[in-house]
């Protein structure tokens, strides 16, 4: 700004005296921006540890009193103060699982709608729909859930799927609509825009080079996508899944309204559970005890670390696939 | 260039953000008092904040409804004026306090029993529960509607033969302590193994958000039974069951019985600390299940002024301020509460000196 400001007002006869005004200017307002950004990383990095540090001191006394037992404990009782993780670590996988498992697909063939196989007209409308999907409030997914897919499983899909799979012990059992099943749809319909959006610039990623000579060898667009596009770019599709699955473990409130809230080990997809961000949202407001408000940081911090794994690991598989694609070729379809 | 001086603005705007945050203590504007806690009263605090500041231009109140426990932590750290609770203060939450604590009876609500239970013959009179039997279906030991006990409570009534989903709090919550508490009183079972607060281990059920989400699921799903706020099962128009009371009768939640129960409750003595200050029916026509909603204040005020707005607007809201309590659902606190509020605020100290003396 004051660079342009001096430019502009100055009528002075020297150029060469202008010009010295205008460097100097410009490079002590380069100097204040850098100093702006640099203070704004370090800010970003402090609170960072700054909330871990919090999280730790607050989670002391549970950490101190039941150590590494912690994660294998399967009790949860505010009211006799006896506290485990392990319901809520199990119903995180379970619920992430099954939402990846029913993401995945979906969100793969729109990816490679958009790169590859759909005509270029559609690929922008479609890609508008799974940016609006990534747009809607959680809760709003968290309210259908409970108010329309809720019943819905209850009364047709739960009974459906107990009359043909009941055999196996994961769709038997009272059918109460809300439960494990029930957060692993919603979950589903929540990651499958995350999945999507990173995967379809995986897929871009792909030189275009490749697919061109997979072409002229006579390959159909189904060769080439099975073949070459997918191969290349499965580091990175990997990461585009992993992101998901930390999505999923850390969404709150629309799997606090309807995975039935029960920290509990069973082997029924039909029957109630919990994961770690929907305990902390559903207990920490009215946890008064402070081993109680321990346990529900140290809950925290579990999730902490596990979101934080998936997120790096994932981003590194992202990056290395991106680099990959830039490497290759000069002329680069980077994006 | 337009994109630098954007950039450029970021740091003033933090200044002035951050100098915006200490202004509430400048001479001119009113003197803020700040509250937290319990969702469940929010509605009557929020009216009192309106209220308060017509009668008195230079207090302001802000409740904020972040839930029982962090009111109770945000006032025992001094972060806020007063907290308020539906559970009184544990003997290790009041030993972490800086200082002693006083609890302040606010007001009273009354949890309902609901359920959907579709019968053959449709009657609009409530189904009957004895105490011991609401127990045991929370307990997971009754757990059916056709159960032997439920139809001799309920002689020639078609239950039917299913089995009960019995529906829950997930979130912590003051009609959970009051559902427990009352409970815990009428079932030895139940005091052992589950016990009284506002996050329970239920050993049975589904857990639900909110008294809407109660509301809402029991409504859709055939035979269940939850609890939840009288004023939400009503909202929501569906039955509550009749609860049996000390005196053996069955009553249901009517606007008159819950205010019978309130008129002549009395405080279970606070010797034992699991349910000090729980409320308990003496009258045979009484609604059995109440909660007692308290603010907690430090006993002394580090700031004499402050204290007193915070005594003044309290002890209005015990009085004048009861009148708010039952168009928004709540009971009136009955004479022997006011007397207990009173009792309390009469020793909040600034500066080592009483602030309300006796007499004003």
């Amino acid at each position: 700004m004051a660079a342009g400001v001096t430019r502009s007002r100055s009528s002075s006869p020297s150029p060469r005296l202008r010009d010295e005004a205008d460097r100097v200017a410009r490079l002590s307002a380069d100097r204040l921006f850098e100093g702006v950004g640099a203070l704004s990383a370090a800010a970003l990095a402090l609170v960072l540890v700054g909330v871990t540090v919090a999280v730790v001191v607050l989670a002391r006394p549970s950490l101190v009193r039941f150590g590494a037992g912690f994660l294998l404990g399967r009790t949860w009782d505010p009211v006799h103060e006896d506290f485990g993780a392990l319901p809520f670590l199990f119903g995180t996988a379970v619920t992430g699982f099954l939402g990846l498992l029913l993401a995945i697909p979906v969100a793969l063939g729109v990816a490679l709608f958009q790169s590859d196989l759909g005509p270029p007209s559609l690929r922008r409308a479609v890609g508008l729909v799974v940016d609006l999907l990534a747009a809607i409030p959680s809760v709003v997914y968290g309210l259908w859930g409970a108010l329309v897919l809720a019943p819905l499983l209850r009364t047709t899909i739960e009974p459906a799927l107990e009359a043909h799979l009941g055999g196996a012990a994961l769709f038997r059992g009272p059918k109460l609509g809300l439960g494990l099943l029930c957060a692993g749809l919603v979950l589903a319909i929540m990651v499958m825009p995350t999945i999507a959006t990173i995967a379809r610039e995986v897929l871009r990623a792909v030189p275009t080079e490749l697919r061109e000579a997979g072409l002229a060898l006579g390959a159909t667009r189904w060769d080439v996508v099975r073949r070459i596009v997918i191969p290349y770019a499965s580091e990175g599709l990997l990461g585009a899944v992993l992101l998901g699955f930390g999505r999923a473990a850390s969404e709150t409130m629309a799997v606090a309204m309807v995975i039935g809230s029960r920290p509990e080990i069973s082997s029924s997809l039909f029957s109630p559970g919990y994961t770690l961000a929907s305990a902390l949202a559903n207990e920490f407001a009215h946890a008064t005890r402070p081993l109680h408000v321990a346990a529900l940081a140290e809950l925290g911090l579990v999730l902490f670390v596990v979101s934080l794994a998936f997120n790096v690991l994932a981003r590194v598989l992202v990056a290395r696939a991106a680099r990959r694609g830039a490497g290759t070729t000069a002329g680069g379809a980077a994006r | 260039m337009t994109r630098r001086g954007l950039f450029a603005a970021i740091p003033l705007l933090l200044a002035t953000a951050l100098s915006g945050c200490s202004r509430g203590e400048s001479a001119s504007s009113p003197r803020v008092l700040n509250g937290a806690g319990a969702t469940l009263p929010s509605p009557l605090y929020a009216r009192w904040s309106t209220e308060y500041a017509k009668l008195d231009p230079a207090v302001r109140i802000n409740y904020q409804p972040v839930g029982s426990g962090a009111g109770v932590r945000q006032v025992t750290d001094g972060v806020v004026d007063f907290g308020a609770t539906d559970e009184p203060l544990t003997e290790a939450e009041a030993a972490r306090a800086r200082g002693a604590v006083l609890h302040v009876p606010m007001t009273v609500g009354a949890v309902a029993i609901t359920y959907n239970a579709p019968e053959r013959g449709a009657t609009s009179e409530p189904i009957r529960f004895p105490a011991d039997v609401i127990a045991d279906v929370f307990l997971g030991v009754v757990t059916r509607w056709d159960d032997a006990r439920l139809r001799a409570a309920n002689p020639g009534r078609p239950l039917p033969a299913e089995p009960i989903t019995v529906v829950h709090r997930a979130d912590g919550s003051g009609t959970s302590a009051a559902f427990s508490g009352w409970l815990s009183r009428s079932s030895e079972g139940w005091r052992v193994k589950v016990g009284t607060g506002t996050t329970l281990r239920f050993p049975v059920g589904v857990g639900v958000r909110g008294n809407e989400g109660v509301a809402a699921y029991v409504k859709q799903t055939p035979f269940t039974i939850g609890y939840l706020e009288v004023a939400h099962a009503r909202i929501a128009g569906l039955p509550v069951a009749s609860i049996q009371n000390r005196a053996g009768a069955f009553v249901a939640p009517t606007n008159e019985a819950i205010e019978r129960a309130v008129r002549a409750a009395e405080l279970v003595p606070e010797s034992s600390a699991a349910d000090g200050g729980a409320l308990r029916e003496t009258d045979g026509e009484a609604y059995p299940i109440l909660a007692l909603s308290y603010v907690v204040v430090p006993r002394d005020a580090r700031d004499r002024a402050r204290g007193l707005a915070v005594a003044r607007f309290l002890w209005w809201a015990v009085h004048e301020g009861q009148r708010f309590a039952k168009p928004l659902d709540y009971a009136e606190l009955p004479p022997a509460l006011v007397l207990r509020a009173e009792g309390a605020l009469r020793e909040m100290r600034g500066e080592g000196r009483v602030l309300l003396p006796a007499g004003t």
